[in-house]
C-alpha cells in the first residue's frame, strides 16, 4: 500500500494568474513507513498532502494510492482511495460535527455503509488506539486541543485507513498536547500503518524515518533526518533549523570538540560531551 | 511599576453550576522596561490574566493598576488604557477585516480619536516598523498577504496605538522557523522603540530562554513563581508542579551536571551553554 507521485503539478485557479503550489514532483511513499514533510509556510505541503487522498487531483502528472489513480472521472475509486488515506488537520476546532464523541467517530463507517454491529467495534477500536476510551459518551467541546486531535485521528482510524495523513495537526497544540498526538502516530505506524506527517517543528521531524523538504512547489530534499539536518547549507537556505540539540552539537565541533556527526537527543549529547571534555 | 496585580480572583459563569474559576488571588507586579513571559500549560489561566490588562475581561475582584490607571475605579478610562496596553490575540491574522492594509492599521488610533495628520503618520510608521514597505502593501487587501505578512499587519495595527506595554498571546503559534525568528525579533525591535514593556504568553520555552526576562508560572488559576528563566527551569519541584517542559538546552545541561560536570552559571540560553564549555576545557 503506497502512494506515487509521477510528475504531479498542481495549478489553483486564480482571477488573473493561476499559482503553481506543487511543481513537478515524483515520490513514493512506501508501505509502513514514517515520512515527515518539511518546508516553508507556502512551500506546497499541504497541497501535497490534500493530492494524496484525491482532495485534490493533479492539473498535471499522476497520483496513485495502492496503485488506483486519483482521479475525478470514477467517484468510487477516489471514495475507496479517501477511505485508505485519512487526513486530519491542522485547526481542532474545525473538524467536530457531533455532540458526541461516539457520534463522531461513527460518521466515517457509517457513510461506509460498515453494519451496524461492526460500527460499535471500530469505535472501540479508535478509542482505545489513541487513548480515549473513558470519553466514548462526552461531548468533544470540553476536551484539550491534544485531546481533540486524537478524537480526529481516531474518527479517521475508524475508516481502518492505511495511510494516515497529518496536516501540521500539532500547530495549534501546546507541548503537552503535541507530545500526545505524535505518541499516537507512532504507535499506529508501529502497528504498521503509514504516517505522512507535515510539520514545521524539527524536533518531530528527527524521529522518522524520512524527511522530504519542500521549496516553491518543489521537493528539494529527500533522506533520513541524519543525511538531511548534515546538510547546514540547505537547511539555511530552506529556512529550516536544526533541533536544539544538533545545534549544539554542530556549535561545540567548531570549537573543536570531538562530537561525532549524527543525530543527537539530550541525554546521547550529554554522553558525547563528556566523553570529549 | 507599569502593572500592579493584586488579589486577583476570576470565575467563569459565577452563581451559576457552571461556575469554574480560573485566577485564584494572583499578585505580581510588571516592571516597567522587562520582557515577561506568561507561561504555564493549556487551562492554568495565563489567558485570562493578560485579558484583564486591558480589561477586556471586567474585574471581579482584586486590584489592577495599570500605571496611574486604577481599573477598580468606578468608570476607569477605557480608552486611555487601550492606548496605554497594546494586546495581540492569539492568530491576530483572523482579526483582519477593512478593505486596505492602510484602514485595517488605522482602526486603533481612530478610536482613540487622534488628528488625521497624526493617525495617518502613525499608521505609516507601524507599518514601516512591522517590516512592511507602506508604499507597497498601504492599498492592497490584507486578506491576499502571506501568513506571516498577515500577522505583521495586525501586530502594526496595535503598534500604531503607540501602547507603553506590549501584551502578546502565543505570537509565534503556527508559523514556520522563519517566521517565528522575525516575529521574535520584530518584537524585540518594538520594545526598543514603542513599546518598553513586554508581556509574552508562551509555550515555546526554547524562545522564552533566549529573550525573557522573567517568567511568571502559572497553575491551576495560580502564579506559583515569578523569577528570571534559570531560576525557573532548575526549580524541579516547580518544574513538576507546573508541569512544564525545560528547553533543550536546560535538559543537556541537567543531564551534564547528574554526569558530574559543574557549571558557574547555570545555562539557559544555547550560547551560554556553548560559552561554559568551552571555558571548562580552557581551564
Amino acid at each position: 500500500m503506497s502512494v506515487r507521485f509521477e510528475n504531479v503539478t498542481y495549478e489553483y485557479p486564480g482571477e488573473e494568474k493561476s499559482v503553481v503550489a506543487v511543481k513537478n514532483v515524483s515520490l513514493e511513499i512506501a508501505d509502513g513507513s514514517f515520512v515527515c514533510v518539511c518546508g516553508e509556510n507556502g512551500s506546497g505541503k499541504s497541497t501535497l498532502a490534500k493530492l494524496m487522498n484525491g482532495l485534490l487531483t493533479p492539473s498535471s502528472g499522476i497520483v496513485t494510492v495502492d496503485g488506483e489513480t486519483t482521479s475525478t472521472e470514477s467517484e468510487s475509486a477516489l471514495f475507496a482511495i479517501r477511505s485508505k488515506v485519512g487526513m486530519v488537520f491542522q485547526n481542532p476546532d474545525n473538524q467536530m460535527i457531533a455532540s458526541i464523541i461516539e457520534d463522531e467517530i461513527a460518521f466515517g463507517p457509517e457513510n461506509l455503509g460498515v453494519p451496524r454491529e461492526e460500527i460499535g467495534e471500530r469505535i472501540a477500536y479508535a478509542l482505545s488506539a489513541v487513548g480515549m476510551e473513558e470519553h466514548r459518551h462526552h461531548t468533544p467541546y470540553k476536551l484539550s486541543g491534544g485531546q481533540k486531535q486524537r478524537i480526529a485521528i481516531a474518527a479517521v482510524l475508524a475508516m481502518r485507513p492505511k495511510i494516515l495523513v497529518l496536516d501540521e495537526s500539532t500547530a495549534m497544540l501546546d507541548p503537552k498536547g503535541r507530545a500526545e498526538v505524535l505518541a499516537v502516530a507512532e504507535e499506529l505506524n508501529a502497528q504498521g500503518i503509514t504516517v505522512v506527517l507535515i510539520t514545521h517543528f524539527m524536533e518531530e521531524a528527527v524521529r522518522a524515518d524520512r524527511v522530504v523538504v519542500m521549496s516553491e512547489g518543489a521537493v528539494v530534499m529527500d533522506g533520513t533526518p541524519e543525511e538531511i539536518f548534515r546538510d547546514r547549507e540547505k537547511i539555511n537556505r530552506y529556512h529550516l533549523e536544526l533541533p536544539v540539540p544538533d545545534y549544539l552539537a554542530a556549535e561545540l565541533r567548531k570549537e573543536g570538540f570531538p562530537i561525532p556527526e549524527k543525530i543527537f537527543g539530550e541525554e546521547e549529547l550529554a554522553e558525547a560531551i563528556c566523553r570529549s571534555l | 511599576m507599569s502593572i500592579v496585580v493584586k488579589d486577583l480572583s476570576y470565575v467563569y459563569s459565577q452563581g451559576t453550576p457552571y461556575a469554574q474559576t480560573a485566577l485564584e488571588n494572583v499578585g505580581i507586579e510588571i516592571r516597567e522596561g522587562e520582557y515577561l513571559a506568561v507561561v504555564g500549560k493549556t487551562g492554568s489561566g495565563k489567558s485570562t490574566f493578560i485579558q484583564h490588562l486591558n480589561a477586556l475581561i471586567k474585574l471581579q475582584s482584586g486590584e489592577i493598576r495599570v500605571f496611574d490607571i486604577d481599573l477598580t475605579a468606578k468608570k476607569p478610562d477605557l480608552r486611555r488604557l487601550r492606548g496605554t496596553v497594546g494586546m495581540v490575540m492569539q492568530y491576530p491574522e483572523y482579526q483582519l477585516f477593512d478593505e486596505t492594509v492602510e484602514k485595517d492599521v488605522a482602526f486603533g488610533p481612530k478610536n482613540l480619536a487622534l488628528p488625521e495628520e497624526e493617525i495617518r503618520a502613525r499608521v505609516k510608521e507601524a507599518i514601516e516598523l512591522v517590516g512592511l514597505k507602506y508604499d507597497e502593501v498601504k492599498d492592497r487587501s490584507p486578506f491576499e498577504l502571506s501568513g506571516g505578512q498577515k500577522r505583521r499587519v495586525a501586530i502594526a495595527g496595535v503598534i500604531a496605538m503607540k501602547p507603553r506595554v506590549l501584551v502578546l498571546d502565543e505570537p509565534t503559534a503556527g508559523l514556520d522557523p522563519l517566521g517565528k525568528r522575525e516575529i521574535l525579533a520584530l518584537i524585540r525591535r518594538l520594545k526598543e522603540t514603542t513599546s518598553p514593556t513586554v508581556v509574552i504568553v508562551s509555550h515555546d520555552m526554547e524562545a522564552v530562554a533566549e529573550h525573557c526576562d522573567r517568567m511568571a508560572v502559572f497553575s491551576g488559576g495560580k502564579i506559583l513563581k515569578v523569577a528570571p528563566p534559570r531560576e525557573v527551569f532548575y526549580d524541579e519541584a516547580l518544574m513538576r508542579e507546573a508541569e512544564m517542559d525545560a528547553p533543550s538546552v536546560v535538559k543537556v545541561a541537567k543531564a551534564l551536571i547528574s554526569r558530574g560536570v559543574s557549571f558557574h552559571n547555570l545555562p539557559v540560553k544555547k550560547e551560554e551553554l556553548v560559552k561554559e564549555l568551552v571555558e571548562r576545557r580552557g581551564r
